[in-house]
């Protein structure tokens, strides 16, 4: 999309496009935020609540949209796509897993110890 | 010219230099790399919150008890509306700049400084919705004791709504006597006054038979919890905090030793001490990139009403500008998740 030199056509109807699929996708973000399903909040799924996963799922989605549609990543060579994407895919879930295992196994130590600190 | 708009060699002169590396200009590949090692600033940020959380689970506070203000809607709790504005307001600024790119391309100065403009004006709303949010979050709404082991205590109805201290403490006549240098060590400040001492919030308890305490650990409905003695039957609720009853709520407050008013570094009436220092420092952080990439849209706006990209015959500044923009937007994304919804 950079990279031609010839006159670049309008892409403001994909714009709205997107837009529209952002704002109906925070829509229904906040409204089960609000609303807050029982049947979503009580059943676990690799521990963690389903809301949780419809949230995160759907943040990934827009995270999508918005680095490929706002960010012209979809106009990009695959080498920048997966120089930028990967590295960041799988740093994160590195930090994530090894942050997230640790902070659940201090919660463990505090639970099941004989120290008293939530008084 | 050459130095900020680099055009593709066709000469086949690998070594020879203006190549461009992944077919990006110069300054859009440093943007991709700025925006890389931004993200992984950010993700260093949310995974500690995650740590925090996970480690603290049993009590970290709920986020819909938390940010529940709106403007002009005194009294009114309204959890997530204002945050939902905020998004929407950032993705509609994402939208004017995606627009104002759109319309770089084909060269359309006004067009470009009027979606600029737009941008920039969204990018000043959302950061003073930031502000407005912070204010309630510092001035609190209901007030709690901590006790001496450090954990909130927060207090509720008969019916399980919150209670205000102001509605229930009592005034008595109390002495307060002044710490003065010449009494202490040289670094020691006089503490702040909160609007009620401990003694007066416990003496309005006792004059308040219906009231109970609400504390900072999660009700989970496992075997255990259920046969807790010292919680209020039909009052708790499975992933909610826990309430005791009268007799354990007095023993609680007992142990009170601060009252606690809306939010610092150091305690927040909401719950865990790190909830407030990680809402300051994620919600700030992005505020900050918020507002610096305000200015640069400034500049940028001001560059293009010149007709700097005019002469260029390039708007690919404003292109890397943007790309800046829509990362704020995509990093407030995962904010809103996991500090508002998750």
């Amino acid at each position: 999309m950079s990279q031609d030199n010839h006159t670049h056509e309008s892409h403001t109807k994909k714009i709205w496009i997107v837009f529209g699929i952002l704002s109906i996708v925070t829509i229904v973000e906040v409204w089960l935020g609000i609303i807050r399903p029982d049947f979503l909040v009580m059943t676990d799924f690799i521990s963690m609540n389903l809301l949780n996963w419809i949230f995160i799922i759907l943040t990934l989605y827009k995270a999508y949209k918005i680095t490929w549609a706002f960010m012209h990543m979809d106009g990009e060579k695959a080498s920048l796509r997966w120089a930028v994407v990967a590295t960041v895919i799988f740093l994160v879930l590195y930090l994530l897993f090894i942050l997230l295992v640790e902070g659940n196994y201090i919660y463990e130590i505090f639970k099941n110890s004989t120290i008293k600190w939530n008084f | 010219m050459g130095a900020t708009v680099t055009t593709a060699n066709k000469t086949e002169n690998t070594w020879g230099g203006g190549n461009e590396p992944m077919g990006a200009s110069y300054g859009k590949l440093m943007m991709w790399f700025f925006i890389v090692s931004d993200a992984l600033t950010f993700s260093g940020f949310l995974a500690a919150y995650g740590f925090s959380r996970f480690k603290f689970i049993d009590n970290w506070p709920i986020a819909d008890e938390v940010f529940t203000h709106f403007p002009f809607l005194h009294g009114v709790e309204a959890p997530m509306y204002y945050v939902a504005l905020m998004t929407f307001i950032l993705i509609f600024s994402s939208v004017t700049m995606v627009l104002a790119v759109d319309a770089g391309h084909q060269m359309k100065q006004k067009k470009v400084a009027f979606y600029m403009l737009l941008t920039i004006i969204g990018g000043l709303i959302f950061v003073g919705s930031q502000a407005w949010e912070w204010k309630n979050f510092i001035k609190g709404e209901f007030g709690a004791v901590e006790t001496k082991g450090g954990s909130i205590l927060q207090f509720v109805n008969k019916e399980g709504e919150r209670v205000k201290l102001a509605d229930f403490a009592s005034t008595l006549q109390e002495d307060r006597t002044q710490h003065k240098s010449s009494n202490g060590v040289w670094f020691d400040e006089e503490s702040a006054l909160p609007t009620y001492s401990v003694a007066e919030v416990q003496a309005g308890f006792k004059a308040h038979p219906d009231l109970l305490i609400r504390t900072e650990k999660i009700y989970r409905d496992t075997e255990e919890d259920r046969a807790n003695k010292g919680l209020e039957k039909g009052l708790n609720v499975n992933k909610k905090r826990e309430i005791l009853n009268r007799a354990e709520s007095e023993r609680m407050l007992a142990n009170a030793t601060l009252v606690v008013e809306g939010a610092n570094l150091t305690r927040n009436e909401y719950g865990s001490k790190l909830f407030a220092d990680f809402f300051f420092f994620i919600t700030g952080f992005h505020g900050f990139h918020v507002f610096s990439g305000v200015i640069i849209n400034i500049i940028i706006f001001f560059n293009v009403l010149l007709g700097t990209y005019e002469k260029r015959r390039s708007y690919e500044m404003v292109e890397k500008v943007g790309l800046y923009w829509h990362f704020v937007d995509l990093v407030w994304v995962f904010v809103f998740t996991f500090f508002y919804l998750v």
